[in-house]
């Protein structure tokens, strides 16, 4: 634990340094419990998983990213996962397309466990992930399920395995976390979701305009702790907005970054706050 | 814009890597096309192909299902390993499909992977039941057993009993259940209600269960194949009427057997034999 760290703890309640880590939880455990309400209780609020579903029987929801590979393999689905798909565009395009994978995701627990059991282990090795992996894997994928002519990412995609897994049953499915969190833990850090993961890339460029942002306001006060890039899944989105350099104004633009708040929960001194993209206040 | 060496470098590095994944994924998926027989997609399904390319595996249309014959499949689960994982399936043997008539499965779809033009259930073509073995079947032992029969949904259409004689009393009926393709729905109600301890009635996918005839084969007797047919004017040869003893022996008119019939008397070749 740094200096900073140690003043982090005195000074601000535990409340305060967990706050969006413990949101984030409860709303990743709520989307998983909102659907298996029905089939436990009875109570259909939310039908279907996170590749496609119906809010109260009404309102259908459906991944643009699955849609998308759908759509590759040349069939024009009905209206009802078209709706569904802008549904989610809209949603996402306002708060941030990665808020998908921080605040809704299931395996974003798994990674989350990974990064922080590699750093108790102090695990500090690992092979940086080659830069721009994902959105390469992003176009390849649709590439092959317009040669294939079906859903390709969806015969081994661990986010749709898991999240199923949870919601309709299956055991083997564990695998594909558990390659997940190994795959973070020994040999990429936060590998899976900063560097491989399709449907978090087509999730940034969903979120590439979002309104919901995060800034480094009050970043006069920064004491170069470093807490908020050990915490951060994406740090490499902090340092111009933080820093003010080239000129880059104080909110963090880059749509890989996940709206988690982490860096918000340990920042001792506080620099950093929700706010909207057009925020460019600084002191 | 300034591209360095590096960079693409780095990019022709990182495309091979997506491009190596996507592919591993391609094949896998590949081999997930070959569903298991038993593994029945729901009313309105696509051809399996374009079924792979439209469902998104949301699991709606299990939801929805009445009966909850529907399931998704998963890794590792017995019948489920070899269907396409997330997608949907039943066994008729385990749970047959009930035939709900406003079709709620298809209605549920998002995406249309169960076609919403399918609104008459006795037209959903799920699969085809085949009597496959004959040889157990006890209505083909003479028996009454007429299961298979009571319970379709369609009976006597999809399945009829057909009466022939029965040759080991040779005084009794042979009832046989006989599936007429065009009007089976492929519920999988025969292969569930199968008393015998495996089902000699299965339903399978058309595909397997049906065969195909050539487009150039022509049905003489179906009144459509009767116009412009070929004529026969010719005399007709015909059979002795008498069974002729030693067959390939010389006839006694010390003609060869099998010699072209003499022109002169056409008629006289079979019924005027000396």
């Amino acid at each position: 634990m740094t200096a900073a760290a140690a003043l982090n703890a005195a000074s601000r309640s535990w409340w305060l340094r967990h706050r969006f880590l413990l949101l984030r939880r409860s709303s990743q455990l709520l989307v998983v419990g909102l659907f298996l309400l029905g089939p436990l209780a009875g109570l259909w609020l939310l039908k279907g998983n996170l590749s496609s579903s119906r809010v109260l029987g009404v309102l259908p929801l459906t991944d643009p990213f699955v849609l998308a590979q759908t759509l590759a393999a040349r069939h024009w689905p009905e209206a009802t996962a078209l709706l569904g798909a802008l549904v989610v565009l809209a949603f996402y395009g306002l708060v941030g397309g990665r808020v998908f994978c921080s605040w809704v995701c299931p395996v974003n627990v798994v990674t989350d466990a990974a990064a922080t059991l590699r750093r108790r282990l102090g695990l500090a090795v690992g092979r940086a992930p080659k830069p721009g992996l994902r959105y390469w894997l992003l176009g390849a994928v649709l590439l092959s399920s317009a040669l294939a002519g079906q859903a390709v990412w969806e015969t081994v995609n661990p986010v749709s395995l898991t999240q199923r897994a949870l919601i309709f049953g299956g055991t083997l499915a564990w695998g594909a976390a558990a390659a997940v969190f190994l795959y973070d833990l020994f040999i990429t850090p936060r590998g899976w979701c900063g560097g491989l993961c399709p449907a978090g890339a087509a999730y940034a460029l969903v979120g590439r305009g979002s309104l919901l942002r995060v800034a480094a306001t009050h970043s006069s006060r920064c004491n170069d702790c470093g807490d908020c890039f050990q915490a951060c899944p994406e740090p490499q989105v902090i340092t111009l907005p933080l820093k003010g350099k080239q000129g880059v104004g104080p909110v963090i633009r880059d749509s890989a970054c996940t709206n988690c708040g982490r860096c918000i929960d340990v920042c001792s001194t506080e620099v950093f706050t929700f706010t909207h993209r057009f925020d460019d206040r600084r002191n | 814009m300034d591209i360095s060496r590096r960079q693409v470098l780095q990019a022709s590095a990182a495309a091979t890597q997506a491009g190596l994944l996507a592919g591993g994924a391609a094949l896998l998926g590949r081999q997930a096309q070959a569903r298991p027989a038993q593994a029945l997609r729901p009313p309105g399904a696509l051809a399996e192909p374009q079924f792979l390319a439209a469902c998104v595996r949301c699991g709606l249309c299990v939801r929805d299902c009445p009966p909850q014959n529907l399931k998704l499949s998963r890794w590792g689960d017995g019948l489920a390993s070899a269907v396409a994982v997330g997608t949907p399936y039943f066994e008729a043997r385990d749970i047959p499909c009930e035939m709900c008539e406003g079709i709620p499965c298809v209605k549920a779809c998002p995406t249309g992977a169960l076609a919403p033009t399918l609104t008459d259930i006795n037209e959903a073509r799920m699969g085809t039941a085949v009597l496959v073995d004959e040889e157990n079947c006890l209505n083909f032992q003479g028996l009454r057993c007429d299961v298979c029969y009571r319970v379709c949904p369609v009976i006597d259409k999809a399945i009829t009993l057909e009466k022939f004689s029965n040759p080991r009393s040779d005084r009794h009926a042979l009832l046989l259940p006989t599936v007429h393709a065009s009007d089976c729905t492929g519920c999988g109600k025969c292969e569930k209600s199968c008393v015998l301890e495996q089902a000699a009635i299965k339903v399978l996918p058309p595909e397997l269960a049906r065969g195909h005839a050539g487009a150039h084969y022509r049905k003489g007797w179906e009144a459509a194949n009767q116009a412009d047919r070929p004529r026969f004017d010719l005399p007709v040869q015909n059979l002795p009427a008498q069974p002729v003893p030693g067959d390939l022996v010389p006839l006694r008119s010390g003609r060869e057997p099998y010699a072209a019939v003499p022109s002169a008397a056409p008629a006289a070749a079979s019924g005027a034999a000396p």
